[in-house]
């Protein structure tokens, strides 16, 4: 999978989790999940979750530590993928 | 039989809303409580009809069904020292309100967990009135343990 595949996949299991499509729609490596596009602090477990499900990886308490922009979230599924 | 659980909560005087601890293991905790008649809030909510307001149904069904579970779930995770606090924080419920509970009545919290991890812990969670009537549900999240991908 490319890394837009990634992105284009990630922006699916993001879009539960906050109102603004606009930005989703719009999001780069810089993107930063908390303060751009308002997602609860306690939601990104459930990314992480989510995520976990959909590319069926494991993400280990290190890596969710990372995951705090787009860039950073797909640098760890794209690990965790090439680990599988 | 859950005292030393009951001892740990941060919670203190009127705004502790747990008596008693009936089941708890890995996967949930059923707990009650019963609504004090000169509790605080019966004064002004509403004035001459007192009626247990939303935001504390909510409260007692937070501390029996997330903040009890969640400090069993963490010393079964690591030996904590007595002396360290427990800091509970709400994040998030979808509850639905379904009967009103006046003063005196003794509800019954039922939480089931969903997950914990990352120290976020969230639950389902019913109250049922004596009659086992439902008076409210909702699916309750928290977190019960600082972590670092809150930064």
């Amino acid at each position: 999978m490319t890394r837009e595949e990634t992105l284009n996949e990630l922006k699916k299991v993001i879009a539960p989790y906050t109102v603004n499509k606009e930005m989703l729609a719009g999001i780069n490596d810089q993107t930063d999940l908390i303060r751009d596009l308002k997602i609860n602090s306690a939601n990104l477990v459930d990314i992480i979750i989510d995520a976990e499900a959909k590319y069926d990886i494991e993400i280990d308490y290190d890596s969710a530590d990372r995951m705090t922009n787009v860039g950073s979230c797909l640098d760890v599924i794209t690990e965790k993928i090439n680990q599988r | 039989m859950y005292n030393d659980i009951l001892d740990q909560l941060p919670y203190k005087s009127s705004f502790r809303f747990v008596d008693h601890i009936t089941a708890l293991d890995e996967d949930g905790v059923t707990g009650d409580y019963t609504l004090r008649p000169d509790s605080f809030f019966y004064e002004d909510h509403f004035v001459g009809n007192p009626v247990t307001p939303g935001v504390i149904i909510t409260e007692i069904m937070a501390q029996i069904g997330l903040v009890v579970l969640g400090i069993f779930l963490l010393s079964k995770e690591t030996e904590k020292s007595k002396e360290d606090t427990n800091f509970p924080l709400f994040t998030s419920t979808d509850i639905s309100f379904h009967k009103m509970v006046l003063p005196g009545e003794k509800v019954t919290v039922v939480s089931k967990k969903q997950y914990f991890r990352f120290g976020k812990l969230k639950c389902y969670v019913e109250m049922w009135d004596s009659s086992n009537d439902l008076i409210a549900k909702g699916m309750f999240s928290g977190i019960v343990k600082k972590v670092g991908i809150k930064k």
